[in-house]
């Protein structure tokens, strides 16, 4: 069944007219794909136009588990299945997806196609790095197995391709051994950035880290910030009373934004006054505390539809990878234009990166810097700013959170852009798989 | 935990598929039946036991072969714990009005064969002492109206069959619980235009049943706003109710 309708993405921006389909079963999928250029989409986590194109076709159907090993930890499932089912089923068993991304709302395919990374990438890398096979769906409604050992290039493509390369079925990815549902956070305040960076360094060995970023701060306070650093608990790193049950956590309360905020709400003077109280609050707070798997690895999944935060307009996210050596440097640039612009909202997220080998995926050896930006007339006008300093220190954009680049950014800041847009046309696939982004960005 | 096995009959829909899973992650073994069996149900039945580690059996279960009702309980392993029916047929109310063809398989698919087999899975539970029975009726079955009377009928019937079931069956250890859904996002109600208010999800549906199983209640009223429209639709004087069009 198709009908016409109007999607977007997580950022309520941009809007597109589209034909959607929700195919039940590979047959219906297969016939989906004759209809034309099509892209999959999972749960619309992608903040800009990565998952809707002038016909896209919803995965909600494909929403089954298959098989899973508990001596290799194993899952087989379908693209439909998100992280949050796979947390629900799994972690009672004492399991959890090895990379995670900060929402458990999304689909095992969305998270394959756009190789999302988590607070582990620095030691573990990005989504691909546990996924073991691909069934892929071409648009002659083939399925093509690939992995690193079969149809390899494929495989290469796949993981972080947008869903460029074809329709993803299902996929083989591996859970970590868990001993509770708690994890160990060690909390290192940060006044500036250099401080921060230091801290990513030193903590090169722990599993998790991230750093929240005041992105207001200036002066010598420039980016001060809060670094966190996260281990999964052992049972016997839990208070005795917790131990007999060291899956349970307290449940917590789930809330929901259900009308959209007016735009004035958050201001300059508001975000500057939640971003001080959050940073002495964590400054008090510092040193090693057990924090439940929700709160630490997913703050924002409690509150449904924080989209709505931004208000009717919707809000982008700007995400960019720098390279270790110009990182400290342009980041440092990055951080003076937002605070001068005082632009900035309170969800900056820092990220150290590790090495990655993929001819599409977003991460780099370096640091990753994330916020998100209401969508006003200054906003706007910042971003051509903000990527020219991420251009000028040889950085890039990721393709989950970008809503408004332009072609020519994309090829600059990532060459590999251009070979993977010349690898598609050379196998027929620019006609039968498109996004509204892979045609604003030529790929 | 031992959590009794549920049986599911008509566990290709999605409420009925919602339900499994649900059932499947309190840790019930689930018996999944409809038409096609094993070829039709292994990919679900293989779900709920990668997800839940659950035993998920697949049986063939046709609610028109009401010939076949015995002999189909008796090929099952055992007798269930539960039993949940969520079989049924929305039909078209147009072609219902010009083929009576059409028409009675449209009673027999809400009515017929889902009350049958509920009756003979009713004595095989009396005589065992406990049991529960759930049936997956229709606010539809409250009151006939002209968009959809033949369906409305159907489960007016299948509606006032559990009743009575649960009436007769009451201190004998079987319980009944009547389920009144609402609009459902489902297969059925697929590309029709639904107020998202009135519209539950399936595994909202899943989840009353199963709070309803816990609590002990008889019936089921999945967002209770049906409750309240019901009761005004069911109040209007008839002269006022056949000049609607709901």
């Amino acid at each position: 069944m198709t009908r016409l309708t109007t999607l977007t993405g997580w950022g309520r921006y941009p809007r597109h007219a589209t034909r959607l389909s929700a195919p039940r079963d590979t047959d219906a999928l297969a016939q989906a794909l004759r209809m034309g250029p099509a892209i999959a989409r999972g749960l619309g986590r992608a903040y800009g136009d990565s998952a809707v194109g002038a016909h896209t076709i919803s995965m909600r159907h494909f929403d089954r588990m298959i098989a899973f090993d508990p001596a290799s930890g194993q899952l087989v499932a379908e693209a439909g299945v998100s992280l949050a089912e796979i947390i629900e089923a799994f972690l009672p068993r004492g399991w959890f997806p090895f990379v995670t991304p900060g929402t458990r709302f999304v689909t095992l395919g969305g998270a394959i196609a756009a190789d999302v990374h988590g607070k582990n990438h620095h030691g573990e890398g990005s989504f691909g790095a546990f996924t073991d096979w691909i069934d892929l769906m071409g648009a002659d409604g083939q399925v093509t197995r690939c992995s690193r050992d079969a149809n390899a290039e494929l495989f290469r493509h796949t993981l972080g391709g947008m869903g460029l390369t074809g329709v993803i079925l299902r996929a083989a990815i591996r859970l970590r051994p868990v001993e509770s549902g708690w994890i160990r956070q060690r909390t290192i305040p940060a006044p500036g950035l250099e401080a921060a960076l230091d801290a990513f360094e030193a903590g090169m060995d722990a599993t998790y880290s991230v750093a929240w970023i005041d992105c207001l701060a200036s002066g010598a306070a420039l980016g001060r910030s809060l670094v966190m650093l996260g281990e999964h608990a052992a049972r016997a790193d839990l208070p005795t009373e917790r131990r007999a049950r060291p899956y349970q956590t307290p449940p917590r309360r789930r809330r929901s934004l259900p009308i959209d905020l007016p735009g004035f709400v958050l201001n300059p003077a508001s975000v500057r006054a939640f971003n001080a109280a959050y940073y002495t609050l964590g400054r008090v707070k510092s040193g090693a505390q057990l924090v439940d798997w929700e709160s630490y690895f997913y703050p924002l999944d409690a509150i449904g539809g924080w989209n709505r935060l931004y208000g009717r307009r919707g809000f982008m996210q700007f995400q960019c990878a720098l390279p270790l050596d110009a990182g400290r440097a342009g980041l440092q640039r990055l951080l003076q234009a937002i605070a001068g612009s005082g632009a900035g909202s309170f969800l900056a997220v820092l990220k150290r990166f590790g090495p990655q080998d993929s001819p599409v995926s977003f991460p780099m050896p370096g640091y990753t810097l994330a916020l998100d930006f209401p969508l006003t007339a200054r906003s706007l006008a910042l971003m051509p700013h903000l990527d020219r300093i991420t251009t000028d220190h040889g950085g890039r954009f990721y393709l989950a959170k970008d809503s408004r680049m332009s072609a020519e950014t994309l090829i600059r800041t990532d060459p590999r852009m251009a070979d993977f847009a010349a690898w598609r046309q050379a196998r027929g696939l620019s006609a039968q798989f498109a996004s509204a982004q892979s045609e604003r960005l030529g790929l | 935990m031992s959590a009794g096995a549920v049986l599911i009959l008509g566990a290709r829909s999605d409420i009925a598929r919602a339900c499994a899973r649900r059932f499947a992650r309190a840790g019930h073994p689930v018996m999944l039946a409809a038409r096609g069996g094993a070829d039709t149900l292994q990919a679900d039945a293989d779900d709920l036991t990668a997800r839940h580690g659950v035993k998920a059996s697949c049986h063939d279960y046709d609610t028109l072969e009401i010939n076949g009702i015995d002999s189909f309980l008796d090929s099952l392993d055992e007798l269930p714990a539960v039993a949940l029916c969520a079989v049924g047929a929305m039909g078209d109310q147009a072609e219902s009005q010009r083929d009576p063809q059409a028409a009675a398989l449209v009673i027999r698919a809400n009515m017929e064969g889902p009350a049958l087999t509920l009756g003979a899975l009713a004595e095989r539970f009396a005589a065992r002492g406990s049991g529960t029975l759930i049936g997956i009726s229709s606010v539809g079955g409250e009151r006939g109206r002209a968009s959809n009377y033949v369906y409305g009928a159907a489960k007016a019937g299948f509606t006032a069959w559990l009743s009575g079931l649960r009436n007769r069956l009451n201190g004998t250890g079987v319980r009944v619980i009547t389920v009144l859904p609402g609009f459902v996002a489902t297969r059925m109600t697929e590309g029709m235009d639904l107020s998202p208010r009135l519209t539950a999800q399936p595994e909202e549906v899943a989840e009353a049943i199963h709070r309803a199983l816990q609590r002990g209640r008889d019936v089921v009223w999945v967002r209770p706003i049906w409750r309240l429209i019901m009761a005004v639709i069911r109040a209007l004087p008839e002269p006022l109710f056949k000049r609607t069009r709901l």
